[in-house]
């Protein structure tokens, strides 16, 4: 029993627990074949969804009704944006990089003018500005067909004994963040305005400086994903970014992130990530058709929530 | 004649606590038909509790309750009040801003369908805002959230009067003339003589006391969860009135402390606020080392002068005069204060994250320090610092709210009634803890609803309406005083 | 009067109506030609699955809610529409209750459980996508005839879309803002606590409204299949920004129960002209969104604009 009562109070256990489950059906059901390569794919894929989930994580922390809905016109921007500017060439990395970045803050910034200026819902404002960067993106990147820098290539689909170099890499910067979570004045300020936006306050958090970082934190990543992602799949493309949306707040919350602020959680959003993408490799394998995957991904979501969401207590 | 027909309300020994906090202990109230009651008390002595079990929302948990002749003890809700034709206004507004008077007025009637329901519900409101409120300029069809403040108060009212189906016994009216001028307060006191000359009943609770001892038949004074006076209103004079309010049990110890010996005039001035009503008979000052006091009924501005000074000195701005730091001690523990989802030790430490970083990160050393010093010099009462907050009783949350403040670099420090509904132990704790520091050249800004905690205040302004209408030094202090300032002779 | 005129109340109330009005006017001007039957029919032809989606988010946004999921449901609908329906109608239409009652019990489960409508209708959305997929795994079908000849009706003098706009804007409006229940049903995103001590039962005040939302969403559906005549599970992703859009731009707020039916048609009869007026203008309809975005916020500006003069 008390095992129980521990486990349900560290949500993000599950992520892993169900991760390893659907690992082991699709081994058992494939009599072991291949299942090394499926965690090489799962670490591979769940890489990008950990990148914009962490920042999404942040968003979602700060409490009901902040929600970053850029980011899959960001991925789409900052991709098209760095694939143009390096145009295949390893020299123009640096550059390249740089403008993703510059992308990023330009949005992070947008998005947080509009909701403090103009007084919009986050949700709308993300929403509204979405639609500017998306189209920015479609017109720029019109007919774009652009090979990512060799080295970028490399890079980002590079494996050492079956693990990808860009999944080490993104494991150490969830390990980072964590820190930041837990162990800056940064991350604790976050947890506070999370919980009691008012009580953070007037416990002397600058509130509106810190979700001006957070929204600045959250396009950053999404740009920074974009960059990978164009190296990662041979180039940019508009819509490459689409299912991230859905991806990156379905992986905060069955990570043990909870919407109701306050609580949040790094590790959780890789067990989340690698449980997704396993759980679609477990429904292929055992020969479910596309409908199912995706029936079966959005009840877990609604069972997580359900499971989870009663026992905060809700503003 | 039966009982229901002169008896609505008859409780007998009613109790409500919550936790340790004694809301009502032991009430006995009658209401009969035709007759008006005044009901006064000062903050906390249980008047809203008192108004919230009469209502339905609240069921207390001791005592019986006869309503009309029946025994309804334990199956008195929302329900049956408006069954029994009791109705009631409270302070909160309980309109849906974002509807028209009409559609407010139907939310309140089921049987307000079909065709027409928006002309027939439009009628009956504006009927009723004309009987009561003559010349109120108030359209059926204006939208709620559009109206100012005080028309919104004499909708809330009128449609308390309005009947549709069931008739109306009694209509507990609670500060009903805090928003309202004070002719249209007149045209609902007089309404209200009306209607009880017609066989209604009314309960009226309001802080100025003039309207009390003008129109109440009878008046009953509250302190403390108790009834300690039940009199006719012509047995009372303002005076009297004021002084069966007052407190009995004084806490001796702390009236008869020495006044500190704090020279305003070799003290450097750190604070220099001024209202926002600009009807401030004084400015408030405050200079290094001294405790100053807010003093009045509650919401009078009081907390509205603290969030200025705290907002002045948090972003900047030169809406006030402050020279420091500052820190402020919550009393809404649960809005405003305690983070729910942190141990003690973190909810002491947020305020000073900023000095317990080490090498970029916060070092849970130092924060685990701060836990255990404080607990030592506060006497917070846990096993374990690292438990939930909500783990501690409400006293000990506070005492780790004062801790979050004195645990902190700021030289000022904002209290907003931190001592409501702490026991008198951890009250006597946290005042000596206050004076040391004050010793120390700390200030203090302390506004309070507990007359006795003045007495630890070096200087103690009193509010009404927002703005400052007296200025008391520690010598000229005195209940009376306090009283007379907060309290308008008439409206 | 002039007062009236400047009143903040009135300036958000005049501002749906306005900028589709300026909107208008500008795409007159840049191309006569479009000031015709054939012209304004064209134009406004996806008003109308947009209108009614728009409608359906405005259901769900009057009780505090918002609907991640409403474009995946059109498409379901409207899979639906173009296989079940067309081949055993009994059949399609047991299904679309059934797409009704689901939407009803989401409402009960998120008021029981007191859960984020945001990552419930999130996980729904997959749910919808997935079932669409499983009827129509690959774009096809046929709408039933009659829902064609239902949306290509020729009326006389004004084109269908307008006239079918006006018809669902009035009927919204009496049933939500002039029905004596429809009060309740906004007092409870203005002020739930009050009527709950009214005695209201908030919870099927959620199921009803979740319901309604349903309830267009399949009518949003059926009008799209009858536009485009076959149907595809993605066939109306885009509707879930489109709805929230198309409700902002009406007037309405996100939160308190401050909605308009009529302003939410308008903002989705706006949204749709901006396409238009793009391509009259031979502005690459890469711009299409984005311009959609500049009205959204824009619009937003204003009405931030007015509030302050208020406040």
């Amino acid at each position: 029993m008390s095992v129980i009562r521990v486990l349900s109070g560290r949500a993000w256990v599950w992520s892993f627990l169900g991760m390893f489950l659907v690992w082991l059906v699709t081994a058992v059901y494939t009599g072991g074949k291949g299942s090394a390569d499926v965690i090489t794919a799962a670490l591979s894929f769940a890489t990008f969804t950990v990148i914009v989930g962490i920042g999404q994580m942040f968003v979602i922390t700060t409490g009901p009704g902040n929600v970053d809905l850029s980011i899959p016109s960001t991925i789409a921007l900052s991709g098209a944006v760095a694939m143009k500017l390096m145009g295949s060439s390893n020299d123009m990395l640096a550059i390249g990089l740089a403008a993703s970045l510059g992308c990023g803050l330009a949005v992070g910034i947008f998005n947080y003018l509009l909701i403090r200026v103009l007084r919009i819902p986050p949700i709308i404002a993300t929403l509204s500005s979405s639609f500017l960067i998306l189209s920015t993106a479609i017109a720029y990147g019109r007919g774009l067909k652009i090979k990512p820098p060799p080295m970028l290539a490399e890079f980002t689909t590079a494996q050492v004994g079956g693990v990808p170099i860009l999944a080490i890499v993104i494991i150490l910067f969830a390990i980072l963040m964590s820190v930041v979570l837990n162990r800056t004045v940064y991350g604790r300020s976050v947890l506070a305005i999370g919980q009691n936006m008012r009580a953070a306050w007037l416990a002397g958090i600058n509130v509106e400086r810190i979700r001006f970082m957070t929204y600045v934190l959250s396009a950053l990543l999404a740009a920074i994903c974009g960059f990978l992602l164009s190296g990662f799949s041979g180039g940019a493309s508009l819509n490459m970014g689409q299912e991230y949306l859905l991806a990156s707040i379905a992986v905060v919350v069955i990570g043990g992130t909870s919407v109701a602020g306050g609580k949040a959680n790094v590790p959780g959003i890789w067990g989340a990530a690698m449980f997704m993408f396993l759980l679609v490799t477990m429904l292929n394998t055992l020969g479910a058709s596309a409908g199912i995957r995706l029936i079966m991904t959005g009840l877990i979501i609604v069972a997580v929530i359900t499971i989870a969401g009663g026992d905060e207590p809700q503003r | 004649m039966t009982a229901s027909d002169t008896n609505i309300v008859t409780l007998e020994n009613v109790a409500k606590h919550f936790g340790a906090v004694r809301a009502l202990d032991g009430v006995d109230l009658k209401v009969d038909a035709g007759e008006c009651l005044g009901l006064v008390g000062h903050n906390g002595a249980g008047k809203s509790t008192l108004m919230h079990v009469l209502a339905g929302t609240l069921s207390p948990g001791a005592g019986s309750m006869g309503i009309r002749g029946h025994d309804l003890t334990g199956s008195y809700n929302v329900t049956a009040a408006g069954e029994n034709g009791i109705r009631c206004v409270f302070q909160e507004l309980s309109l849906c801003p974002n509807l028209t008077v009409a559609e407010n007025a139907r939310i309140f009637h089921p049987s307000l369908t079909g065709w027409g329901w928006k002309r027939r519900a439009g009628a009956m409101i504006r009927d009723k805002l004309d009987e009561i409120f003559p010349g109120h300029g108030i359209h059926a069809d204006d939208v709620v959230g559009d109206l100012s403040i005080g028309k919104r108060q004499m909708v809330e009212i009128a449609r308390a009067f309005t009947t549709t189906d069931t008739p109306l016994h009694l209509v507990i009216l609670d500060e009903p003339t805090s928003s309202l001028d004070a002719h249209t307060s007149k045209q609902l006191l007089d309404f209200v003589r009306k209607a009880v000359g017609e066989g209604q009943s009314c309960i009226l609770i309001s802080h100025v006391l003039g309207e009390i001892l003008t129109y109440s038949d009878r008046i009953v004074v509250m302190k403390d969860g108790l009834v300690v006076a039940s009199r006719a209103g012509s047995d009372f004079t303002r005076d009297t009135l004021v002084a069966a309010m007052g407190n009995v049990v004084e806490m001796e110890e702390i009236k008869e402390r020495e006044a500190r010996d704090v020279n305003r005039d070799h003290a450097p001035l750190v604070i220099e606020a001024r209202s926002d009503t600009g009807q401030d008979s004084v400015p408030f000052v405050a200079h290094k080392g001294e405790i100053v006091g807010l003093a009045g009924l509650a919401s009078h501005g009081q907390t509205a002068m603290l969030l200025k000074i705290y907002d002045a000195a948090m972003r900047g701005r030169n809406t006030a005069t402050v020279s420091g730091p500052v820190a402020l001690v919550a009393g809404d523990r649960q809005t405003d204060g305690v983070f729910h989802l942190w141990s003690i030790a973190r909810n002491i430490g947020v305020r000073s994250l900023r000095n317990m970083v080490r090498n970029g990160l916060i070092d849970p050393a130092a924060e685990a320090e701060m836990g255990r010093e404080w607990q030592e010099r506060i006497k917070i009462k846990a096993p374990d610092m690292n438990d939930n907050i909500l783990s501690l009783s409400g006293g000990n949350q506070q005492k780790a709210l004062f801790a979050r403040a004195l645990a902190s670099d700021a030289e000022i420090i904002l209290m907003d009634d931190p001592m409501r509904g702490v026991d008198v132990g951890t009250k006597l704790e946290v005042y000596d803890l206050i004076r040391a520091e004050a010793q120390k050249g700390r200030t203090f800004l302390w506004y309070t609803t507990e007359m006795d905690e003045l007495y630890n205040c070096d200087h103690t302004y009193v509010f009404r309406d927002g703005a400052i209408v007296a200025d008391l030094s520690r010598g000229d202090l005195s209940e009376e005083k306090v009283l007379q300032s907060s309290f308008k002779a008439s409206a | 009067m002039r007062a009236y005129l400047t009143s903040p109340r009135f300036l958000r109330a005049a501002l749906p109506a306005a900028s589709f009005a300026i909107l208008l006017a500008a795409i007159f001007y840049v191309q006569p030609r479009a000031m015709s039957y054939f012209g304004m029919n064209l134009m406004l032809q996806y008003t109308v699955p947009i209108a009614l989606a728009t409608i359906a988010q405005m259901f769900i946004i009057t009780v505090n809610d918002l609907d991640l999921s409403i474009g995946p449901f059109v498409g379901l609908t409207a899979c639906i529409g173009a296989t079940l329906l067309a081949d055993t109608p009994v059949l399609g239409l047991l299904a679309l209750l059934a797409c009704i009652a689901a939407y009803a019990a989401l409402g009960a489960l998120i008021h029981w459980r007191n859960l984020p409508s945001l990552v419930v209708t999130l996980g729904m959305s997959f749910v919808w996508l997935g079932i669409a997929v499983l009827i129509l795994p690959t774009p096809g079908g046929t709408a039933p005839g009659w829902v064609k000849a239902i949306v290509g009706l020729k009326t006389p003098l004004v084109p269908f879309p307008i006239i079918a706009a006006i018809v669902i804007g009035i009927v919204v409006h009496v049933a939500l803002m002039t029905s004596s229940y429809g009060a309740v049903l906004r007092g409870a995103g203005g002020n739930p606590r009050a009527i709950g001590r009214a005695g209201w039962s908030l919870l099927k005040i959620k199921m009803v409204m979740y319901a309604a939302a349903g309830f267009f969403g399949v009518l949003s559906g059926l009008s799209l299949i009858g536009l485009t005549s076959a149907a595809d599970a993605h066939i109306a992703d885009r509707y879930t920004l489109y709805a929230i859009a198309g409700v902002i731009l009406g007037g309405g707020e996100f939160v308190g129960g401050r909605v308009s039916p009529i302003g939410a048609v308008i903002g989705a009869m706006t949204l749709t002209l901006t396409g238009s007026f793009l391509t009259f203008l031979k502005i690459s309809p890469d711009w299409q969104i984005g311009a959609q975005g500049g009205i959204l916020i824009i619009v937003l500006a204003l009405r931030a604009l007015i509030n302050r003069r208020e406040g």
